[in-house]
């Protein structure tokens, strides 16, 4: 459906970016550097807006003779932008609002994973973590953050896969919450790139 | 650039104007008519009439009208629009033809002159034959005419003349030369512009009326043609809006016709023109997005229409001119006032006819790809016998065939073939560079910083493609930072392959190490393999050597690059190249660290240097140096490695210079900081690391600070967010990461092996010589030289203090004002291992309050560091905050003789004096002795001796004294007496013999004086004896000056027996004794009880 995803971070530098055909990966990479210019501008200009106010979603940023680039921004800042071949008429915006949404939804995921440091690329290897089970009382999660995060157990059995307690932001919060690697955003991302129609 | 086949015709763009033609102006020798013709043509400014004016003569031959047709039955057309056809009606056909006659009403000749003018006539009207051009005559006049009616001549022969010419009244015109000309010529040309619109009117009406005639099948191309004609006719009528809705007609039947791969060309040239044409009169209409959505149309429709394969170059030709047309149609209604937006403006449609241009580019290059030895076609069959087309968009080779089917398929090979090796001359890099920077001038107006740093990038390797490797270089450099700064690691990375390879064939030393250098490094994403070349080729430039060629690169080019390197061999000129990494991300990183914030001076300054390669082999660098803000110690900081040109590569691991990739290198510095520096910072300016020797060529890498380069400072910030647990590495090993870069250090003194012990009592006491025993011992291990004292106040209270505080030395002699409040740099001489040496100081503190006190000690030592003998200054200080209170308080009071509280004392009878000094010092304090200084006004009753002398006090204890005073009538003093001063000398207890008394000075109260008239005295023995007598002595006064009458009685008590004179017994026993007392005299009585 999408040819290009890409996640932006605040700085403007690229986290993620992902196209379909690959053969012509620079031009998606320019493509989605120079819509910042756009994002930019409607930043600054809802800049005033009340924060819970706020539409995330901005809307077709420009269109190309071929492709339509549509943006979404996080409330911190971190832009996503899609990249939707012109012909594809099917493609209304209320998809494509959803599309983003879903895509907002995997990123916090990906964000809420103690592996995964805000800010750094957003990488597939980092699903790819040791867990030992032959530790005794179930198999273990190997953290290498802190030292008392050292072996945190993990319950296989919830119900939608294996939970573990995460830090948010500098708070030690305990939280229980799924697994979401970038494995699984790529996956995510993948998804939304199947052509559909 | 010439215009080339694919520009729009010049009588398409321009904005078509009634066509009139003056005739019988000579405006080369006649100054009259060249002043007509200059006040018609010169300065038309926007308010006058739309008229193209042209001066021909009378006998002007006119295009001719063919015959008009009867039936169009068997017409068949050959194509949509001739050529000629606009260029005809703009410039060749008029709408009105305009005679002008010089020709007064009051002419003698007149008959001879009106048959003459209707000649003239007659003559136009001859070659306009079949036209439906209006014609009129001007009659220039030497006089002003009269009001209309009143001239009964002129109005005569008007009708005659109208008569002889076959003029309406409506087509003769009077032009009389006076000062009114640009007046005159003003109302003739409305009249003609009036003229002209009924002459389009009726061609309009012209055209349609051929409709009927047409069938569907066969004049399909007429439909077009005489809908673009009732277009364009309107148009030169001025009716816009009626323009546009023919040309909205005349564009949806372009598309109605039967397209075929020969015919197609022909189509969407007549599409464009009428496009062109709508969006033109769109924007004129100030309706923009109608404009936007007929171009979006147009191109949506034609997108698909490429036509014969073989030419496709022609159909991305097309394209790329309609976005550029439309680019342009839109910047020139920007300029009349319509405001564009970021994300519509013309950059976007010169950045799509960029595109196209590219397109075209690629078509002719995989299309025109013909061997040298093909000879272009003789006889040129893009030649016409007239040199231009009939039609537009047709074949030169097939004019006018309307077939779909090839007739001559040989014909058509070499016309093909012709257009194919006359685009292979096309300077296609030329169009492009031209189209971007179009762009990129609209996209800077709209706020679009990447999007214009794209289109550069764009132009960059159009010009490398062009060869222009200088100016690619330039864009390219210009536009790097850009992606650098904001982390788009992929998109530099190929930005830098193409400037190497600029760099490359241009054989740019510096350029070309600058650029391997980033593409070795982190913020390059090739791969490996790639990286190796690269670094191959560096390490070879480095050795003098050429470097391979880049991938990719023209043949041709890197022929010519390999003689310019073959040449760099030589090694003329500079070959030492010192490149700033902040502003790139070079394959070497590096970070400074000082081992602390601060050393002291007599231990060796300690720093790190962190060094880490990113690329794919081990290598060896030369040279490394660090420089300071203290020049001097540059030269502690070196490291060089000699080793052969040929061994960067060789021996890997072996050498502190040699950096194995991913690595981290740490370079231990050491130092011993001069004594001068203590207190001063000491800062790493740079780094300098050599690559490559002297001998042949050198890269200087050059860190500012404490290391660091365009990527690191994001990269800091990333690490320091992160939480992760680095994995353990051996104990010499580091993680790049967490070595926080420290570029400066403090030099601080050495610490001090001294005690400074301050002994006193506090608090001190106002005005004393305050003791305060400084005692310093040596603990150091030699000699310490030259010890200096400094105290005194501490620097930098109140200034009030300052004044008010006084430091001596000597505690024998008091201080005055002219002692200063810290004494500085008091020599003491030297100190041996384990001495102790002691200082008395005294300060005198004239007010009270808290005041910090200073004392500094310093002193040399000599110190070995590092097999290097340094002199240290070494001090230490201590402060102490001392309260200064007053010694005592004292209080004074006025009492009668008889102990009795005065609120005033009375003129010359005498009272008393008490003062009362309570010590409120902590301290035993002794009184050494007080004195009264009496005010003139006073006087004493007796000696004024001290009371108190050599009284010791304690805490809470009091000394009194009295004295006895008497103040002398004054009369009436505003305010009370001065009484005097009360001088009270004391000093510690404690103090020591050799201390000086404190004198105090308080200043007693003033008192009030009263007079009185009468004073009596009673002299009373202390004590009686029982049955004895006693003698009463009562001394009355007269205090005025006059005689007064006093009566006194005296009135027994029962414990008193009465004895002695009756006189005196009669008195005392109640009766009055009447007397007189004289002024100022006293009277004595006695009685004795």
């Amino acid at each position: 459906m999408a040819v290009c995803i890409a996640v932006i971070a605040k700085e403007n530098y690229p986290l993620y970016i992902r196209s379909t055909p690959t053969e012509n990966e620079l031009k998606f990479h320019y493509m989605v550097h120079t819509s910042l210019d756009v994002v930019d501008e409607k930043i600054s200009a809802m800049g005033k807006a009340l924060v819970d106010q706020r539409e995330l979603y901005l809307g077709l940023l420009y269109p190309t003779e071929d492709y339509k680039v549509y943006g979404y921004v996080t409330n911190s800042k971190v832009k996503f932008v899609m990249v939707v071949d012109s012909s594809n008429t099917a493609l209304r915006d209320n998809e494509i609002r959803s599309m983003f949404r879903k895509l907002h939804n995997s990123y916090t995921d990906v964000m809420c994973n103690p592996f995964y440091n805000p800010g750094d690329r957003i990488q597939s290897r980092w699903a790819l973590l040791p867990v030992s089970a032959s530790s005794p009382g179930g198999p273990y999660f190997l953290c290498p953050i802190q030292s008392r995060w050292a072996l945190l157990p993990v319950s296989v059995s919830s119900p939608g896969g294996p939970y573990f307690l995460c830090p948010i932001q500098s708070r030690w919060a305990l939280l229980l919450c799924p697994i979401q690697s970038s494995r699984a955003f790529d996956n995510m991302v993948t998804s939304m790139m199947i052509q559909v129609c | 650039m010439s215009p080339t086949q694919w520009d729009l015709p010049v009588e398409l763009c321009c904005r078509p104007m009634a066509f009139v033609t003056l005739t019988g102006l000579d405006v080369v020798y006649n100054a009259v008519h060249r002043a007509v013709w200059d006040a018609f043509c010169a300065n038309r400014r926007a308010d006058r009439v739309p008229i193209s004016f042209k001066v021909l003569p009378g006998d002007h031959e006119y295009p001719k009208c063919r015959p008009k047709r009867t039936s169009y039955e068997w017409y068949i057309p050959k194509g949509i629009l001739k050529t000629g056809w606009m260029n005809k009606h703009l410039n060749l056909v008029p709408a009105l033809v305009v005679v002008f006659y010089e020709l007064d009403w009051d002419e003698p000749q007149w008959k001879e002159k009106q048959s003459e003018c209707a000649t003239r006539v007659e003559i136009v009207r001859q070659s306009l034959q079949g036209r439906n051009t209006k014609v009129a005559v001007v009659l220039i006049q030497k006089k002003t005419p009269l009001p209309p009616g009143e001239d009964v001549i002129a109005s005569e022969r008007a009708a005659a003349l109208c008569n002889a010419c076959e003029l309406s009244g409506k087509s003769l015109f009077v032009l009389p030369h006076t000062d009114h000309l640009v007046g005159y010529i003003i109302r003739l040309e409305n009249a003609f512009y009036e003229h002209a619109q009924t002459y389009y009117y009726t061609e309009i009406r012209r055209v349609k009326s051929h409709k009927e005639f047409l069938n569907k099948t066969t004049h399909q191309l007429l439909f077009v043609r005489h809908q673009f004609k009732i277009a364009f006719f309107s148009e030169l009528k001025q009716d816009t809006q009626n323009a546009l809705k023919n040309y909205r007609t005349a564009y949806n039947l372009v598309h109605e016709l039967r397209a075929h791969e020969t015919n197609i060309l022909e189509i969407k040239t007549m599409a464009g023109f009428i496009n062109y044409k709508i969006c033109r009169l769109c924007f004129q209409h100030n309706t923009p997005l109608d404009a936007i959505a007929q171009f979006r149309k147009h191109i949506d429709l034609c997108k698909k229409k490429i036509g014969s394969a073989e030419l496709s170059f022609e159909h991305a030709a097309w394209m790329s001119k309609q976005f550029q047309a439309f680019g342009d149609l839109f910047d020139e209604a920007i300029k009349l006032g319509l405001t564009a937006i970021q994300t519509q403006n013309p950059g976007f449609y010169y950045q799509q006819a960029a595109y196209y241009a590219q397109e075209r580019k690629q078509l002719a290059k995989s299309l025109c790809n013909h061997e040298a030895s093909i000879m272009y076609p003789n006889p040129d069959p893009l030649e016409t016998q007239t040199g231009v087309l009939d039609f537009y968009g047709q074949r030169s080779w097939r004019q006018g065939i309307l077939s779909f089917d090839l007739s001559d398929p040989e014909k058509e090979k070499v016309g093909v073939l012709a257009i194919q090796l006359k685009e292979r001359n096309v300077a296609h890099s030329e169009i492009i560079i031209t189209l971007l920077s179009n762009a990129v001038a609209q996209f800077k107006k709209y706020k679009c910083p990447r999007m214009k740093s794209h289109l550069m990038v764009q132009m960059g390797e159009e010009y490398y493609y062009a060869k222009d490797y200088t100016k690619a270089l330039k864009l390219l450099d210009y536009v790097m930072c850009d992606y650098r700064s904001e982390g788009w690691w992929t998109l530099l990375t190929s930005i830098l392959t193409t400037a190497l390879k600029c760099s490359y064939l241009m054989a740019q030393l510096k350029d070309y190490i600058t650029y391997s250098l980033e593409l070795l490094g982190r913020a390059s994403t090739l791969k490996d393999d790639q990286k190796s070349r690269i670094e191959k080729n560096l390490i070879n430039v480095l050795m003098n050597e050429s470097p391979d060629p880049e991938p990719d690169c023209d043949i041709f080019a890197v022929k010519t690059a390999q003689k310019l390197w073959a040449d760099r061999i030589s090694l003329a000129g500079s070959n030492i190249f010192t490149i700033g990494v902040q502003d790139f991300v070079p394959f070497v990183q590096c970070k400074a660290k000082f081992h602390a914030p601060s050393f002291h001076v007599d231990v060796p300054v300690e720093f790190d240097i962190y060094l880490k390669a990113d690329c794919p082999h081990p290598i060896r660098f030369s040279k490394l140096c660090v420089s300071f803000n203290n020049q001097e110690y540059n030269q502690f900081c070196v490291i060089e490695e000699a080793s052969k040109a040929n061994e960067v590569l060789e021996n890997p691991t072996q050498g502190k210079m040699c950096l194995v990739p991913g690595k981290t290198r740490k370079l231990l510095f050491k130092f011993v900081a001069k004594t001068e520096d203590v207190g001063k910072k000491i800062e790493i300016t740079s780094v300098d690391l050599a690559l490559g020797n002297e001998t042949g060529r050198c890269v200087v890498l050059n860190w500012q600070g404490g290391g660091g380069d365009a990527a690191s400072s994001q990269e800091a910030l990333q690490a320091a967010r992160s939480f992760k647990r680095r994995p353990k590495l051996p104990d010499n090993e580091v993680h790049w990461d967490s070595i926080i870069i420290q570029a400066s250090t403090m030099i601080i003194s050495r610490v001090p092996n001294i005690s400074v012990h301050l002994r006193h009592e506090p608090p001190a006491l106002t005005n004393e010589m305050y003791c305060l025993v400084v005692t310093v011992q040596s603990h150091e291990k030699t000699q310490i030289r030259d010890v200096k004292l400094t105290a005194g106040l501490k620097p930098g209270q109140d200034a009030n203090l300052t004044q008010k505080t006084h430091v001596t030395l000597h505690g024998t002699e008091l201080c005055d004002e002219s002692y200063p409040a810290l004494l500085t740099d008091i020599p003491v001489g030297d100190l041996h291992p384990g001495e102790q040496l002691e200082k008395m100081l005294y300060v005198r503190c004239g007010t009270v309050g808290s005041r910090m006190f200073l004392v500094y000690v310093s002193y040399l030592i000599n110190i070995t560091a590092e097999e290097k003998e340094i002199v240290c200054k070494c001090h230490k200080d201590e402060t102490v905050t001392i309260e200064t209170v007053f010694p005592f308080d004292v209080a004074v009071k006025f009492v009668s003789t008889k102990f009795e509280h005065l609120e005033r004392v009375y003129a010359d009878i005498p009272f008393l004096l008490m003062t009362d000094l309570l010590s409120a010092s902590p301290w035993a304090l002794t009184v050494v002795s007080s004195e009264l200084q009496l005010a003139p006004s006073m006087t004493t009753v007796d000696q004024l001796e001290s009371q108190v002398d050599n009284v010791v006090l304690q805490t809470g204890e009091s000394a009194s004294e009295c004295f006895c005073l008497r103040c002398p009538s004054l009369g009436n003093v505003e305010g009370g007496v001065a009484t005097g001063h009360y001088i009270i000398s004391w000093k510690r207890t404690s103090a020591m013999e050799n201390i000086p008394v404190i004198r105090t000075v308080i200043t007693l109260p003033h008192v009030i004086v009263e007079n009185i008239p009468l004073h009596v005295n009673a002299d009373l023995p202390s004590f009686g004896r029982v049955r004895e007598s006693l003698p009463v002595k009562y001394h009355l006064q007269n205090k005025t000056d006059f005689v007064q009458d006093v009566e006194i009685s005296v009135e027994p008590s029962d414990a008193f027996m009465f004895s002695g004179l009756k006189q005196v017994q009669a008195i005392s026993c109640g009766v009055y004794v009447d007397t007189k007392l004289r002024p100022r005299d006293g009277e004595l009585y006695l009685w004795f009880l």
